[in-house]
């Protein structure tokens, strides 16, 4: 009888540790996971041995797409929500409510002002189907530069960011560069992925920190 | 019999109810487990690990009209040119300089501008960009700066003179 009773306890193990771990670990990764916002390009950008982060609040990330269109974004509903009504008096263009609804929940965007409020008048799964033309940057048709004016306006903390793509050729990012150097910012970041540090510049480092 | 609780030690006066009781206290956790895990699994693999990272660049102003360009020595100003193909051409100077094709791998520009650093005092970077050069090579350049430790460059607009250095290296 007692050995049949040990027989059957020996098997069943105590999970309780292990389900506390793993629960842990669940409440962990979920909390500290951020859902990625779904972006109209894919961009793979290229890596660099900076190790600043990305500010999380108050950014305009100005995307370079491969085949060298450029998206526009910014966070903050209360700033996007001025920054269109704003921009839509500068062009005559108007939004009713439901698009500007539509407009403070949408990330990065790529359309000409012109179009936007036929693009947010789309359903969201259409919205993902268009092909966006990108924001116009020419020096002729330049509405990056409102874009980028009037953020500015509604938000002053912004910071701006470039993300491109490591394929995008060169001369959209000097459109782009040269766009914010004439509206006066000169200091922006180029959003990049992390690459181990050379030898070299560990040894800068490490001398550099020494007299100090 | 880890798992049971107070009743067990309750229910250890009486025979027959203590058994009933012992199976009915432990639940079979093998299901919450699996569950557990699979969130855990998918936690780990959908959440990204390395944050996207920047590199911050500070442009000098727009000249106003009329300002005079800031003259340099031209024997410590180090032209850097990107070209297509992830290729880059340096020289050194400005007048008749020789030019010469490197990569951007370990051995290629980033050995030229540590020797260069060496020789030259207070050398004067020119980052020049070619239409045909992609985004890529600007950042791999401005990493090269960082590297090296060097403080002093600049991103110029390149020039049909340039363009012409260039041509002749390819020949």
């Amino acid at each position: 009888m007692s050995k049949v009773k040990m027989h059957r306890s020996s098997p069943s193990i105590d999970m309780t540790p292990m389900v506390d771990l793993a629960f842990l670990l669940v409440t962990f990764f979920m909390l500290t996971a951020t859902a990625r916002p779904d972006e109209p390009v894919e961009v793979s950008t290229p890596s660099s041995v900076s190790e600043m982060p990305i500010p999380e609040r108050d950014v305009i990330t100005i995307t370079i797409s491969k085949d060298n269109r450029v998206f526009f974004n910014v966070d903050g509903q209360p700033t996007r929500e001025r920054l269109l009504s704003e921009m839509g008096k500068l062009y005559n263009v108007s939004f009713t409510q439901e698009q500007t609804d539509v407009f403070k929940v949408l990330t990065t965007f790529g359309m000409p002002i012109q179009t936007l409020n036929q693009f947010l008048d789309l359903s969201r799964d259409d919205r993902k189907e268009v092909k966006q033309p990108g924001i116009p940057v020419d020096s002729l048709n330049n509405q990056l530069k409102d874009w980028v004016l009037q953020t500015r306006l509604a938000n002053p903390k912004v910071r701006i960011a470039i993300k491109g793509d490591g394929d995008a050729g060169y001369p959209v990012l000097k459109k782009v560069i040269n766009t914010l150097v004439d509206r006066k910012v000169n200091r922006f970041n180029l959003i990049t992925g992390t690459e181990e540090a050379p030898a070299e510049l560990k040894a800068i480092q490490t001398t550099a920190k020494k007299p100090s | 019999m880890a798992e049971i609780q107070g009743g067990g030690g309750e229910g250890g006066k009486k025979g027959g109810k203590v058994r009933s009781k012992k199976t009915s206290t432990r639940i079979d956790m093998t299901p919450m487990v699996d569950l557990a895990f699979l969130l855990l699994t998918f936690f780990v693999l959908t959440s990204t690990l390395s944050k996207p990272k920047t590199m911050e660049i500070t442009l000098p102003e727009k000249p106003k009209e009329g300002d005079k360009p800031p003259e340099v020595n031209e024997k410590k100003v180090l032209t850097v040119v990107l070209g297509a193909n992830d290729k880059v051409y340096w020289y050194v100077g400005i007048t008749e300089p020789e030019a010469k094709r490197e990569d951007f791998s370990k051995n290629g520009i980033r050995k030229v501008l540590l020797e260069k650093k060496s020789q030259i005092r207070d050398m004067i970077v020119l980052i020049k960009a070619m239409d045909e050069s992609k985004y890529r090579n600007m950042v791999d350049i401005l990493d090269e700066m960082t590297i090296c430790n060097i403080q002093r460059y600049a991103i110029v607009d390149i020039t049909s003179a340039d363009k012409e250095i260039v041509k002749q290296v390819k020949l």
